[in-house]
């Protein structure tokens, strides 16, 4: 297996979670799509530093991995904090004012 | 041979479960199919002789991140389908292959150049749980340190967002006690 295989499927990976950021309107299935799209840079950073010798990219991706796991604690308390307000995590309910 | 067979094996099992998480309707289905891809990428770290980073990733993504969304999932309904109004899917599909196009570009265009320098170069002698740690505890200490604080704010605001009118216990009250205290709950709604 070279670099632009692990590479290749790193990017698939990422359009996945692309096209759910672009067509989901609930909330928390828009935070399941960055998820995905988090790891997916997760497989890419850790492949080039498998395939260049060099630790810098496990590093990075263990910083990733600390900034979603905070990301996910703010985030579903603010959604919890929003669907008790609204009764609704749409992101068309998100709109207060009418423009 | 067996890496490249444990490739294509964990790379259809990865896309199909991140699939099922993006392009289905129950909120329920999405969870468990994310959850079983994040295990499913934990096993490219093995194959790359990331063996701490997929340990981590285990652990964190579906035992904290996984177990939190379920935690959250029970503020939300779930049981219902998601409904989603889609206003031009064509303008969706062609915006994300052109970022795709251009994340393909910037992420290749450096690393296929070929003029890459380790800075931190891997010790053949040593495992990789200690060449992490070696390199983590001395060149990146700092970044280390300020994220441990970034968890622990990210810890401390969880609990004050979603910890509000978590005091009282319907389940210690009678039938009255509950409806004054949602009437009382429905008016502070309706003055907001």
């Amino acid at each position: 297996m070279i670099l632009n295989d692990y590479l290749i499927l790193s990017t698939i990976i990422f359009v996945i979670g692309l096209i759910g950021v672009l067509r989901r309107k609930n909330l928390i299935m828009l935070f399941f799509a960055t998820e995905i799209m988090l790891n997916a840079v997760n497989i890419a950073l850790a492949a080039i530093s498998k395939f260049h010798g060099d630790l810098t990219g496990q590093m990075f991706a263990f910083f990733i991995i600390a900034i979603a796991a905070s990301e996910v604690a703010i985030g579903l308390g603010l959604l919890i904090l929003w669907f008790k307000r609204r009764n609704s995590i749409d992101l068309d309910t998100l709109q207060s004012m009418e423009g | 041979m067996f890496e490249i067979i444990a490739f294509y094996l964990f790379a259809f099992l990865t896309i199909a479960m991140f699939s099922i998480t993006v392009f289905t309707k129950n909120a329920l289905y999405a969870l468990s199919s994310l959850a079983a891809g994040m295990i499913f990428i934990s096993a490219f770290f093995f194959l790359l002789e990331a063996d701490f980073l997929g340990v981590v990733q285990i652990i964190v993504y579906t035992g904290a991140v996984m177990a939190l969304y379920a935690f959250g999932m029970m503020f939300f309904d779930s049981i219902n389908d998601v409904t989603e109004r889609i206003a031009n899917p064509k303008v969706v599909f062609g915006l994300t292959g052109m970022i795709a196009l251009l994340i393909v570009v910037i992420f290749a265009a450096p690393i296929i150049g070929e003029n890459v320098q380790a800075y931190y170069p891997v010790h053949p002698t040593y495992g990789n749980a200690q060449d992490v740690g070696l390199v983590l505890f001395t060149k990146y200490l700092i970044p280390f340190e300020v994220a441990a604080v970034m968890l622990l704010v990210a810890m401390i605001g969880g609990i004050i967002l979603a910890g509000k009118k978590m005091d009282v216990s319907f389940t210690e009250m009678d039938e009255q006690e509950i409806d004054n205290h949602k009437s009382d709950y429905e008016i502070t709604k309706d003055v907001k």
